[in-house]
């Protein structure tokens, strides 16, 4: 019995084949994998310090968050766009908030968001609800900034992805704490007043 | 059942102590600093005067439990220093494993703060929520 010749040697570590594998996978295909929770929780908490360290007050921490979110959701869009096969880019305000709703928050959270509600006192308002955001999971904010939401990074996500659906809008953040839910974030849009203008002209002309 | 959660730091300073128990007397605060810089430094005493012959691990483990005749003190190590001490009644032996629950709530729910500074006093709400549930249902 001959013994099996060995092969050439390649200096192919497993790591150097994983980047290069990383590099050529398919974007259009979607990923399995996931970042795990506590990774991101991590950057996260640092990226809120590095954040307080430049600021000064509540209200340019959460505007630069909502900065930083809005970088984060133009990419996000566009990705979500090349990923999902039965959507085409919504330009109306109501089918822009469901895209959001459903694919944005499941690309990003693996879920969808609770709900999506009109403001009764002025009609170019409206809310988006998560019980449970999955990112602010750790965070607990000190008395002595009880207004601030860090969900302010959510909500510029948001603010890019109706920017690029043509609805732009202000988008805030703002903690609404219920009965076994502590977290409760409600992501508040108000639309300019282009756009509302531009939907009543376009439902008076179906 | 379990009377009270003392977390001390590296430098044997206390970061967090609670009470849960009605009945017992309570520590001051003041008293509660003066228990936790004590136990950091016996147990330093007993890593090192330990006469277990000298292995591979320079330090012992130090103290794991305190036994009186009325209530029993567990202590957890962790790797980074800090030190979780439980204070519960005889009916409990060892308190490793809600003690290693306490770390991972710790590391949960401080850690990843961003409003929490290493080494300081834990002021999380949702770290006081999350600890009382995990002691009352043990």
């Amino acid at each position: 019995m001959s013994t099996p010749r060995p092969s050439l040697m390649k200096l192919d570590t497993k790591a150097s084949r994983r980047s290069t594998m990383l590099l050529e996978h398919n974007v259009i295909k979607q990923r399995r994998d996931k970042v795990g929770l506590n990774a991101f929780a991590f950057l996260f908490a640092e990226i809120i310090r590095y954040s307080q360290n430049r600021v000064l007050g509540i209200q340019d921490l959460e505007a630069k968050l909502n900065e930083l979110g809005q970088r984060v959701g133009v990419r996000v869009f566009e990705l979500a766009m090349w990923r999902e096969k039965s959507v085409h880019r919504e330009t109306r305000v109501l089918q822009t908030l469901v895209f959001i709703n459903t694919v944005v928050w499941r690309t990003l959270f693996d879920k969808q968001a609770d709900s999506l509600e009109r403001s009764t006192e002025s009609e170019d308002e409206y809310m988006i609800t998560d019980n449970e955001p999955s990112i602010l999971k750790f965070i607990s904010v000190p008395k002595e900034m009880s207004s601030f939401s860090p969900g302010a990074f959510v909500s510029g996500i948001v603010e890019a992805i109706v920017r690029c659906c043509q609805c732009p809008a202000r988008v805030t953040s703002h903690v609404v704490p219920a009965e076994g839910m502590p977290l409760r974030t409600v992501i508040l849009l108000k639309f300019d007043k282009e756009v509302m203008d531009r939907e009543k002209r376009l439902e008076a002309g179906k | 059942m379990i009377y009270s959660i003392f977390i001390i730091n590296k430098a044997g300073g206390l970061i967090y102590n609670k009470d849960y128990s009605g009945s017992i007397a309570r520590l001051s605060s003041n008293e509660a600093l003066i228990f936790a810089g004590t136990f950091h430094g016996i147990h330093a005493l007993a890593s090192r005067i330990s006469p277990a012959a000298g292995s591979d691990s320079a330090k012992d483990s130090g103290i794991q439990t305190i036994d009186t005749d009325k209530f029993r003190i567990h202590c957890f190590q962790t790797p980074t220093g800090i030190k979780l001490i439980a204070v519960t009644d005889l009916v409990h032996t060892r308190l490793t494993d809600v003690l290693t629950k306490v770390y991972g709530m710790y590391s949960d729910y401080a850690l990843k703060n961003p409003f929490h500074n290493l080494e300081m006093p834990i002021r999380s709400e949702l770290f006081d929520t999350k600890l009382q549930q995990l002691i009352q249902a043990s």
